[in-house]
């Protein structure tokens, strides 16, 4: 039988797997700032939570009596390692990840239906139950500047708990930027740049918002996703921070640490736009991103978590369908935007 | 009635389970089960109020007007409640005061009202009390479940404080099960009540589903004999009962 072909012809790899894979590239390079700056831990933290996810994943599609090849090559459950594994700190023990998979890869993607069903990012799932449930063990970020620990003593830290010459976690680590800037006590935040502790480690964090930013732009080149969710989010943070630092400089974080010293990019480029937990329209897109730039503010200002991107994300995930039933593109040909629900015609 | 008692019991621990299939009582039940014994203490709580208010109502279930049996039934059940918030503050003051509000709030638990409605009302005396204690009883060893899971995942131990309800004897019963265990604090927040919660209604749905299958399979391998009603046509797309 002849092949009836007809325009447009479109070659680009759009297969789930084909869009997955070019995120996994896209964050190598702030996975190699982060193993730059902080140690060898983020990479054993990767390698603990591809191969649990993956073990998690096979296990949930094998009760789900699914295809096990085709279910574990379309690469989305490495994402979600990936992400969970850069979210944590680079030193939390191992069963962090291990439970933050589970938790994701079971309860936050395949009791709701598996891929293209979660109304929540999974990796963001996990981090926040991570963070509520183990806040100690969460909030202990590697200190950049400290002399690093070595891949084995990094080993020992992640399973044992304690480096070889007895350096425990408390010895390497310490509050993030985020944190010094909130809890600085009676001293304004220009005080707090003016010492020692915060300078040191800011430009850590500067090089790491960075490089996930050069990640971003080469996906939205490779137009794996549209601008819209990741620039509004963006500028929604900008103008809002900006509006409260010119009020009052002394309370307020100033808009570029906002976007710099937390994980701003990585929630702008790779957490906010994941296809299957946002808004589809274009102009819900645009909401969406405003939505979480505006919660990441209020969170980080006044709610009791120095960063807010996991909270933030999932709170406009809950809007999301919201979102897009009201932001419904007008049908060509039709007068007016349709508001609302769609009626029964 | 031997019979009906049977089913009465099985209705009320599996069939129409208050926690697992109702679906009520969802307040208490995912709120102070963060540990068998504050598990245990509400459960006996509810247990005694349920059955008491079976009783009492099924009793005056001739003297009561239609038009007013709710409040009627919600003064005999606040009664209940407030003898037993009494006896919990003079036998297990510390208990009393760890459940707090939620001992009072028995009274709205939809458990009492509905089985005080939908069944005491309108059976006689024995059968409402068997079916207040199969509910309640049903109702308790969901709590209890729910607690022991919890306490375990959150604090990899079980029957912790349990002095409380059972005197200074039982303090010695705390299994420590995982030593250096940290606390995985969601299990013991309510948010992690609402997944262990669905996990059970899940396990019990997945156990439904096996027996039903099986029994099934029987039906399948037996021969059709005469008498049952709907064997008479050969291909259904159904199941025909």
């Amino acid at each position: 039988m002849p092949l009836r072909l007809s325009s447009p012809h479109v070659s680009r790899n759009n297969s789930t797997a084909g869009v997955m894979q070019k995120v996994v590239l896209a964050m190598l390079p702030g996975v190699a700032v982060l193993t730059w700056l902080f140690g060898w831990g983020t990479l054993i933290q990767i390698l603990l939570c591809v191969s649990s996810g993956l073990l998690f994943e096979a296990a949930a599609v094998r009760l789900r009596k699914q295809s096990l090849s085709f279910f574990l090559s379309d690469y989305s459950a490495v994402v979600t390692a990936l992400l969970l594994a850069v979210a944590i700190p680079p030193t939390a023990p191992y069963w962090i990840a291990i439970v933050g998979m589970l938790v994701s890869i079971l309860f936050g993607k395949q009791a709701y239906g598996g891929l293209g069903n979660n109304p929540f990012n999974p990796a963001m799932v996990a981090y926040a139950l991570l963070l509520v449930s183990f806040p100690v063990q969460m909030t202990n970020w590697v200190l950049p500047n400290e002399t690093l620990a070595s891949f084995p003593e990094t080993l020992s830290l992640i399973f044992g708990g304690a480096t070889a010459s007895g350096l425990g976690i408390d010895g390497l680590t310490g509050a993030t930027p985020l944190d010094l800037l909130r809890n600085r006590g009676a001293v304004t935040t220009s005080e707090v740049w003016s010492g020692t502790a915060l300078n040191s480690i800011a430009a850590a964090y500067q090089y790491l918002a960075g490089a996930w930013l050069v990640g971003g732009l080469a996906l939205l080149y490779l137009k794996v996703f549209t601008w819209h969710t990741p620039i509004s989010m963006i500028l929604s943070l900008l103008v809002i921070s900006a509006l409260f630092y010119g009020y009052d400089p002394d309370n307020f974080l100033d808009p570029i640490s906002h976007l710099t010293l937390g994980a701003t990019m990585l929630g702008a480029f790779f957490i906010a736009t994941d296809p299957v937990s946002s808004a589809t329209s274009t102009r819900g897109k645009l909401v969406f991103g405003a939505g979480i730039g505006l919660l990441v503010f209020v969170i980080r200002t006044w709610g009791n978590y120095p960063d807010a991107i996991a909270f933030a994300v999932l709170l406009m995930n809950l809007c999301a369908p919201l979102i897009d039933q009201y932001t419904q593109p007008r049908t060509y040909g039709h007068k007016g935007i349709r508001k609302g629900p769609r009626d029964e015609e | 009635m031997s019979a009906d008692n049977a089913k009465l019991i099985k209705q009320g621990l599996w069939d129409n389970n208050p926690a697992l299939v109702q679906l009520l009582g969802l307040c208490p039940l995912l709120a102070v089960t963060n540990s068998v014994v504050n598990a245990l203490g509400l459960g006996i709580a509810t247990l005694i109020v349920l059955t008491g208010s079976n009783l009492a109502i099924s009793l005056f279930r001739n003297l009561v007007p239609e038009s007013v049996r709710l409040p009627i039934f919600v003064m005999i059940i606040a009664a209940l409640v407030t003898a037993i918030e009494l006896l919990m503050q003079a036998l297990t003051y510390d208990l009393y005061l760890i459940l707090g509000i939620f001992i009072p709030l028995i009274v709205t638990n939809c458990i009492i009202m509905g089985r005080a409605d939908a069944f005491a009302s309108r059976n006689p005396v024995r059968a409402s009390l068997v079916d207040g204690l199969a509910m309640s009883i049903g109702f308790l060893i969901v709590l209890v479940l729910l607690g022991a899971i919890r306490e375990l995942l959150g604090t990899g131990a079980l029957f912790a404080n349990m002095q409380l309800l059972f005197g200074e004897a039982a303090r010695d019963w705390h299994w420590v099960i995982a030593v250096d265990y940290p606390q995985f604090l969601f299990a013991i927040l309510p948010p992690g009540a609402f997944v262990a919660l669905g996990l059970l209604i899940a396990l019990k749905n997945v156990i439904d589903a096996r027996i039903e299958a099986k029994r099934k399979a029987l039906e399948c391998a037996l021969p059709p004999h005469k008498g049952v009603k709907g064997n008479k046509r050969v291909r259904v797309t159904g199941h025909i009962s």
